[in-house]
C-alpha cells in the first residue's frame, strides 16, 4: 500500500527529471540526458504498475482512493486541496500515458540524436509527463486544470521546439492561442461548478450531482450550462470542431512529439475530462447530442480533408483530429466506456504509426512529402511492417484493436441508450474514408515505383532504439483491443467491467434501466459474434482498402483524372475547405488591426505612453525652471534670501496684529 | 535737552540695513558688497545699543561685542577669499564667480 498512500512519488519522478536535465543537461553528454530522461519515465511507469497491483487489492469501496497533501488555496468558502485520486478511468489513464510516455522516450533519443538542443527536449518531454499524469491524477478541477495548462504550456513549447523556424514558432503559437479559447470556456465552467455545487473536489460535485434531477430534452439547466463550458475546453484542447485547426499546424514539431502529445495522450484529455465528468453529462441531454454532434461532424469533416493531404505527418493529424471525433461521439451517445476503450487503442495506434512515420521521414532524411517516396517497402521492412499493422488497426479490420473499439462506438450510436442514425451514419462513412486515406499513405509510401532521387536520398532503416518502440506498439496495436473481445462473441467485456463502476456509481436512473434489456438481448453469442465481423463498419473499411489499392496500385491514373473531374471540390479539400483563410479574414485580421491600430497606436502609444511620458515632460520642465533660481550668482541668492526676509517679517507682522486685535 | 527718542535710533538702524541690503543684491564689486555686509552688521548693532539704553540693560551690549568679534572674524576670511578671487579671476565681479553651482 505503499504507493496507494504515496501517490505524489508518480508525479515526483518525471518532474524530478526535467528539473535535473534542465539544470545540468545543458553540460552533459547526450548518454547521462538519457539515462535521466528514460529513466525516470521508465520508474513512472514500474510506479505505475506497482501501483496498479495494489489498486486491485482495494476493496470497492474504497475507490476511488483520494490522497490529500496539503490545503493550497482558501478563500472564503473556496478551498482547493492539492489531492491526487486514483480510480479506474485513472489506471486506465495511467497506463497509457505512463506505457506510451516512455516508449516515446526510449524512441526519442534514437530519433533526436542528431538535433540540437538535446537536454530541452528531454526537459520538456519530462515535464509534459508530468503534467499530464497531474491531469488525469487530479481529484478536484483545480488540480485538474494545472495539468490541463501545463500540458498545453508543454505542447507550445515541443511544437516550437525548432524556434528558430518561422512556421513552427508560428505554429506553437496558434496552439498556444487557439486553446486558450476553449480554456476559457473550461475555465468559467469551473467556476459555474464552484458556484452551484460550493466545490470543486469530483467526490463532492458528483455526489451532489447525482441528487438532482435530469435535466429536460430541450431544458438549458445548471448542469446543460456547465457541460456545455467544460466540453469548450474539451474541443480546445481536444481539437474538434471548429478549434480543431491548431493540431494540423502543430505537426512543425518533431515527430515524437506528434506521437506522444498531439495523437496519444495531451489531446485526449479532453475526452479524459468529460468522461470525468460524466455524472454531469449524463444529466443533461443537450450538452450529449452536443458532444456527440461535433464528434461525429469532426470525425467526418476532417477524415474527408485527410484524403487529399500528400504529407506524412497532415495526413496523420487529421485522422488524429477525426479519431478524437469518434470517442467524442462515443461519450455523446452515453457509451464513456467505448470512448476510453478508442482512446486507450487510439493511443497506441496512432502512437505507432507516428512513429511509424517518423522512421519514414528518418529514413528519408527528412522529406515529408508522400508524393517524394514510393516503393520502400524493402528497404525499411520493420517501419513498413509496423505501419501497416498500424493501419490495419485503424481502418477497423477485424482481429485488430481499432476494430473492436470503434465498432463499440458505432454499436452505441447504433442502438444504445442515446442512439443516433445519423450521427452513426456519419460514423460509418468516415470509418470508410480512414480505411481509404491510411491506405493511401501506406500504398504511396511503401508500394510502387521510388519517386525520389535514388542515388542522393540513402534510405535507411532506423535505428534499433526506435524500431524497437515501433514493434512493441504494433504488438499492442494488434492485441490491446482483444480485453474487449470476449464481448464480441457474447461474453463478458473485461474492460467495461473494469470501467463500470466509474461510469454507473452516479449516473441517471433511466440509462441504468435502458441498460439492462440490452444485455439481456446478447442471447446468441455466435450471431452476435457473427453479426460484429460482418457489421456495416467492417464492410466499408474493406471498401476503403479496395479503392485505396485500386486508386495508387490498380491504376495510379484514377486519382488524377477524378481530381480533374471533380476539380472544385478537390482545391476545396486540398486548401482545407479554407478554414484557415476564413478564421483569418474574419477574426485574426480584424483582430491584429485593432491591436495595432487601436490597442497600440491610440490606447498604449497615446494613452498609456502619453500619460507617463507626458508626467516626466511636466516635471522635467517645471524642474528646467526652478534650476535656473540656482544660478550660481552669488547676488541672486541674496535677492532670495532678502525677499525671504521681507516676506518672513510681512507674515510675522501680520500675525502680530491678528493677535493684537 | 530732552533725550532723543528710541524710535529716531530704530529708524535710523532700519534706512542703514535697507541701504546695506540694497547694495548687496544691486552692487557686483565684491568689495562694495562686503562693505555693505559690514554696514548691515552695524545697522544691528547700533538697534541692539540702543534697546539697551532704553532698557538700561546689559544683555544688548554684550551681543554688539560678539557681533563685532563675529565681523572681525568674517573680515579675515572674506577678505582671504576676496583676495584670492582677485587673483584667479582678475576681476572682482561676482558674476563672473558662479562655478560652485551644479
Amino acid at each position: 500500500m505503499f504507493l496507494l498512500n504515496h501517490l505524489w512519488i508518480i508525479l515526483a519522478l518525471p518532474l524530478a527529471g526535467a528539473a535535473i536535465n534542465g539544470l545540468f543537461g545543458k553540460r552533459w553528454s547526450q548518454p547521462a540526458v538519457n539515462t535521466v530522461a528514460v529513466g525516470s519515465v521508465t520508474l513512472a511507469f514500474l510506479a505505475v504498475a506497482e501501483l496498479i497491483r495494489e489498486f486491485s487489492q482495494l476493496a470497492a469501496d474504497q475507490i476511488p482512493h483520494v490522497g490529500a497533501y496539503f490545503t493550497w488555496m482558501i478563500a472564503g468558502p473556496f478551498r482547493v486541496d492539492f489531492a491526487l485520486q486514483v480510480d479506474q478511468l485513472t489506471v486506465v489513464m495511467l497506463c497509457v500515458v505512463s506505457f506510451v510516455g516512455m516508449l516515446i522516450h526510449i524512441y526519442s533519443t534514437g530519433y533526436m540524436a542528431h538535433e540540437g538542443g538535446y537536454y530541452r527536449f528531454f526537459c520538456y518531454l519530462n515535464l509534459f509527463m508530468f503534467f499530464m499524469l497531474t491531469l488525469v491524477m487530479g481529484a478536484n478541477l483545480i488540480v485538474m486544470f494545472v495539468g490541463w495548462e501545463g500540458v498545453g504550456l508543454c505542447s507550445y513549447l515541443l511544437i516550437g521546439f525548432w524556434f528558430l523556424k518561422k512556421s513552427a514558432a508560428d505554429a506553437g503559437k496558434k496552439a498556444f492561442i487557439v486553446t486558450r479559447i476553449g480554456d476559457f470556456g473550461f475555465t468559467v465552467g469551473i467556476l459555474l461548478v464552484f458556484a452551484t455545487f460550493h466545490s470543486v473536489a469530483f467526490g463532492d460535485i458528483f455526489k451532489q450531482a447525482a441528487g438532482m434531477p435530469v435535466d429536460g430534452p430541450s431544458q438549458m439547466g445548471v448542469l446543460t450550462v456547465i457541460c456545455l463550458l467544460l466540453f469548450t475546453g474539451a474541443i480546445g484542447k481536444s481539437a474538434q470542431l471548429p478549434l480543431y485547426v491548431w493540431l494540423p499546424d502543430a505537426m512543425e514539431g518533431p515527430t515524437p512529439v506528434s506521437a506522444l502529445i498531439h495523437a496519444a495522450t495531451m489531446v485526449t484529455a479532453g475526452v479524459y475530462m468529460v468522461a470525468r465528468m460524466n455524472p454531469l453529462f449524463s444529466r443533461s441531454p443537450i450538452a450529449m447530442l452536443a458532444v456527440a454532434i461535433v464528434g461525429a461532424v469532426t470525425a467526418l469533416y476532417a477524415a474527408t480533408i485527410g484524403l487529399v493531404q500528400t504529407d506524412i505527418k497532415k495526413v496523420l493529424a487529421y485522422s488524429t483530429v477525426s479519431q478524437l471525433g469518434y470517442m467524442f461521439l462515443a461519450c455523446g451517445v452515453g457509451a464513456y466506456t467505448a470512448g476510453i476503450f478508442h482512446l486507450m487503442t487510439h493511443a497506441f495506434f496512432k502512437g505507432l504509426l507516428f512513429l511509424a512515420a517518423g522512421s519514414v521521414i528518418h529514413a528519408m532524411g527528412g522529406e515529408q512529402d508522400m508524393m517524394k517516396m514510393g516503393g520502400l517497402r524493402k528497404k525499411i521492412p520493420v517501419t513498413y511492417w509496423t505501419m501497416l499493422i498500424g493501419t490495419l488497426a485503424i481502418a477497423g479490420i477485424p482481429g485488430f484493436a481499432g476494430f473492436f473499439s470503434k465498432d463499440e462506438i458505432l454499436e452505441a450510436a447504433q442502438s444504445g441508450p442515446h442512439a443516433n442514425l445519423v450521427l452513426w451514419l456519419m460514423g460509418v462513412i468516415a470509418a470508410g474514408l480512414t480505411s481509404f486515406y491510411m491506405f493511401r499513405l501506406v500504398f504511396l509510401t511503401f508500394f510502387g515505383e521510388p519517386r525520389y532521387d535514388e542515388h542522393h536520398v540513402h534510405v535507411h532503416e532506423s535505428p534499433k532504439s526506435m524500431t524497437i518502440p515501433l514493434m512493441i506498439l504494433a504488438f499492442l496495436s494488434i492485441f490491446g483491443g482483444w480485453v474487449a473481445a470476449p464481448h464480441f462473441a457474447g461474453g463478458v467485456d473485461y474492460f467495461e467491467r473494469f470501467l463500470t463502476p466509474v461510469f454507473s456509481a452516479y449516473s441517471p436512473v433511466s440509462d441504468a434501466i435502458s441498460a439492462a434489456p440490452a444485455e439481456a438481448a446478447a442471447a446468441s453469442p455466435a450471431m452476435d459474434l457473427l453479426h460484429a465481423l460482418t457489421g456495416v463498419p467492417v464492410i466499408v473499411g474493406i471498401l476503403g482498402l479496395l479503392l485505396a489499392w485500386w486508386f495508387y496500385i490498380k491504376s495510379p491514373e484514377t486519382p488524377k483524372r477524378l481530381a480533374q473531374s471533380v476539380r472544385g471540390l478537390y482545391t476545396l479539400l486540398l486548401n482545407k475547405y479554407y478554414v484557415d483563410e476564413i478564421y483569418a479574414a474574419l477574426i485574426v485580421r480584424p483582430l491584429l488591426w485593432i491591436s495595432t491600430n487601436v490597442l497600440w497606436h491610440v490606447v498604449d502609444e497615446g494613452i498609456i505612453d502619453g500619460t507617463v511620458n507626458g508626467t516626466a515632460r511636466v516635471l522635467r520642465e517645471s524642474g528646467g525652471k526652478l534650476r535656473e533660481l540656482q544660478s550660481g550668482n552669488a547676488r541672486s541668492y541674496a535677492t532670495w534670501v532678502v525677499i525671504g526676509a521681507v516676506g518672513f517679517t510681512v507674515i510675522l507682522f501680520g500675525l502680530m496684529m491678528g493677535v493684537a486685535r | 535737552m530732552s533725550v532723543v527718542p528710541i524710535s529716531w535710533y530704530l529708524v535710523l538702524s532700519a534706512i542703514l540695513f535697507g541701504l546695506g541690503a540694497v547694495a548687496v543684491v544691486f552692487k557686483r564689486n565684491i568689495i562694495t558688497i562686503f562693505m555693505s555686509i559690514e554696514l548691515m552688521l552695524n545697522a544691528v548693532n547700533l538697534a541692539f545699543v540702543a534697546f539697551a539704553r532704553a532698557h538700561g540693560q546689559l544683555d544688548g551690549l554684550v551681543f554688539v561685542f560678539f557681533v563685532i568679534v563675529v565681523a572681525a572674524a568674517e573680515a579675515a576670511v572674506g577678505l582671504a577669499i576676496v583676495i584670492m578671487l582677485a587673483q584667479n579671476r582678475e576681476s572682482l565681479n561676482v558674476e563672473r564667480v558662479n562655478l560652485l553651482k551644479l
